[in-house]
């Protein structure tokens, strides 16, 4: 592929809704070839509804979404397939299919898109179900494992076709915090490995501060975003009281007495 | 005696002073605010309120409670409430609690008029209609691909599926059918034995099982069994993500996950109307033969010339037709399953109402276009 600096994800004028609620106006941020991306914010500012967007599952109010420089909200259905096939997500809570064991879960996208045989395929699962710390669980079902190794399975279905873009909805939520650390830790060495970029939506501070190379911060009350920039920066450089609130769960500057 | 007692002092023509004593607690019960707003009521001048509570008891959240109501009914008659007469726990929870009340500026509750309810309802509908015909729409693409033999699904889940809404099945289709057999024989020997006509019971159970009853009680016996389970099942999914997952994948949920369940009911609803059939004429002709003492050969000749191939193939429409219902149904409430333990229920309810409704609906059209065709 060719080196390219334009950004993989360019968010442009984005508004997103609700229901009928219009929950977040004009959103504008990029997200670089192999950053660590986190999307964060209070719960129900709609860090959820825009990682729908996102990975496509919901059209937003208006604006756009480029990938590549591409607009995925203007192509055809099956143009923008085309191009969700080449996003991985991880689901809040892993969201693995339960009628499935782990490896079937992991092979399925590979029987669909790729051209490897069977056994080729069952090497493939070892490898993904290795790479999360998973060997000898293929044959488990995702009712028969922890939380936390159900969403580390959900990752490796996600990484199954090595997609460009991995996107994560709360990958800490659910676990304790040790777990949440190792999660943290995969998520960046498989970011090295995979050479993906990476979108996080989360609201967990350590995480945040662990792995987030760049971010935006969603505000409930103004609907927008008030701050972009690499989360340690923003944590030593903005003035934005609500921005260091934030980021210091309240315990610095202005915290409402 | 009353744990706690409320009691009014004039210290001046514009002041009332409430002396609060005893235990306000949760379980010992609250005196009504009303007693204090009538002593207010009867004298017009008081401006402001004041309170003693040096010989309060015990108590908890239960005082705040009637602290913050007697505030507010004062806030609506112009009375100043003058709060240093409080202790410092109390005036702090009544803080915390009026902040609170600043703070959250409900925008959302507003009752809505007749007019904006009822336009509500039409959107909801519309939106609903709009749904089932675009869900039909893309249940006919997925069987379109799978005709031309480009669907995607697993072959393995399409037998699973099979066996649960087919063979799993037999048991309660064969005790259901058989009674019907039965009360349906019953019902037959009531009046034809006043004309000594009992042999056409035969007639009676063999029409009415194969070209009716039987694939009503199978799609009755199905939307309850198979209908909720599809419902459930999807709607779970749902909660969990797993639909989602699917979707970001490029998988088609209703290719994948519908049309295989439609698909199988549509395969085994007419086979199991078949059978039921057979265990009613079965049903019928052990009690008549036995209680009601009818000749076995005669009997089961008259069934025979009775039921003919056109009764059995209107039956057969019936259990293939009722298939569909039943699957679309049951997907269509999984699918549209909202994200929580009660729309899950509400999920799984909907899908046998609607399956069991429209199974009626469809038996009487059916009927009605069979009598026109004189099939």
């Amino acid at each position: 592929m060719e080196k390219n600096t334009r950004p993989v994800i360019e968010v442009r004028n984005l508004d997103l809704s609700y229901d009928d609620y219009a929950v977040m106006r004009d959103l504008n941020f990029s997200v670089n070839k192999g950053d660590i991306f986190v999307v964060m914010g209070p719960s129900g500012c709609g860090k959820s509804t825009l990682l729908k967007v996102l990975i496509g599952l919901k059209e937003p109010l208006k604006g756009e979404v480029l990938y590549n420089g591409v607009d995925f909200w203007k192509q055809d259905e099956s143009a923008q397939q085309e191009m969700m096939r080449r996003f991985g997500v991880l689901y809040q809570g892993g969201a693995l299919w339960s009628s499935f064991t782990l490896g079937e879960n992991v092979a399925l996208p590979l029987q669909l898109y790729s051209k490897l045989s069977s056994v080729q395929i069952r090497e493939m699962v070892e490898l993904k179900l290795a790479l999360v710390g998973l060997t000898g669980y293929t044959d488990f079902y995702p009712a028969q494992i922890s939380g936390g190794m159900r969403k580390r399975a959900g990752l490796a279905r996600a990484i199954a076709l090595d997609p460009e873009i991995i996107f994560f909805d709360e990958p800490s939520s659910g676990l304790d915090p040790l777990s949440a650390r190792m999660l943290d830790d995969l998520i960046i060495r498989l970011r090295d490995i995979l050479g993906a970029t990476i979108v996080i939506v989360t609201h967990e501070l350590a995480s945040i501060f662990a792995v987030g190379d760049n971010a935006v911060l969603l505000d409930t009350e103004s609907k927008t975003m008030i701050a972009e920039g690499s989360p340690k920066g923003l944590l030593a450089d903005s003035k934005d009281p609500r921005v260091i609130q934030f980021l210091t769960r309240g315990e610095k500057q202005g915290v409402a007495r | 005696m009353p744990l706690n007692k409320l009691s009014f002092e004039h210290p001046s023509s514009n002041t009332l002073r409430l002396k609060l004593s005893g235990e306000w607690q949760i379980y010992a019960g609250l005196p009504a605010v009303e007693e204090v707003i009538s002593e207010l009521s009867s004298h017009k001048d008081i401006t402001q309120l004041t309170f003693d509570l040096s010989e309060i008891g015990a108590w908890d959240s239960a005082l705040i409670s009637f602290l913050l109501h007697l505030m507010r009914e004062c806030g609506h008659r112009k009375i100043q409430v003058i709060r240093e007469g409080l202790p410092e726990g109390i005036n702090n929870l009544l803080t915390l609690a009026l902040k609170e009340h600043e703070r959250t500026i409900p925008s959302k509750i507003k009752p809505a008029s007749f007019l904006e309810r009822a336009a509500d309802k039409f959107l909801q509908l519309k939106a609903g209609i709009l749904a089932l015909v675009n869900f039909l729409g893309e249940i006919a693409c997925a069987f379109g691909r799978f005709f031309t033999g480009k669907a995607y699904f697993r072959r393995q889940d399409f037998f699973g599926i099979v066996q649960r809404c087919g063979a799993d099945a037999l048991g309660l289709v064969s005790l259901i059918s058989l009674l019907v057999g039965i009360i349906l024989a019953f019902i037959g020997a009531m009046q034809l034995q006043l004309f000594g006509a009992q042999i056409y019971i035969a007639d009676i159970v063999g029409i009415g099982m194969v070209r009716v009853m039987g694939a009503v009680m199978t799609g009755i016996i199905m939307s309850g069994r198979t209908g909720a389970s599809f419902a459930a099942e999807l709607g779970l999914m749902q909660v969990n993500e797993e639909i989602d997952a699917y979707k970001t994948l490029g998988i088609s949920p209703v290719e994948f996950l519908v049309m295989p369940r439609v698909l199988a009911l549509m395969i085994m609803l007419p086979l199991l109307t078949l059978y039921a059939d057979f265990m009613g004429i079965v049903g019928g002709f052990f009690i008549s033969t036995s209680v009601l003492g009818l000749n076995p050969v005669e009997y089961w000749h008259h069934t025979q010339s009775a039921v003919r191939l056109s009764n059995l193939w209107v039956g057969l429409v019936h259990g293939f037709v009722f298939g569909i219902i039943i699957g679309v149904s049951g997907c269509l409430r999984g699918i549209k399953c909202g994200r929580s333990a009660e729309a899950l229920g509400e999920a799984t309810t909907s899908a046998v109402v609607t399956s069991i409704t429209s199974i009626v609906v469809a038996t009487a059209v059916i009927t009605f276009i069979c009598q026109v065709l004189g099939v």
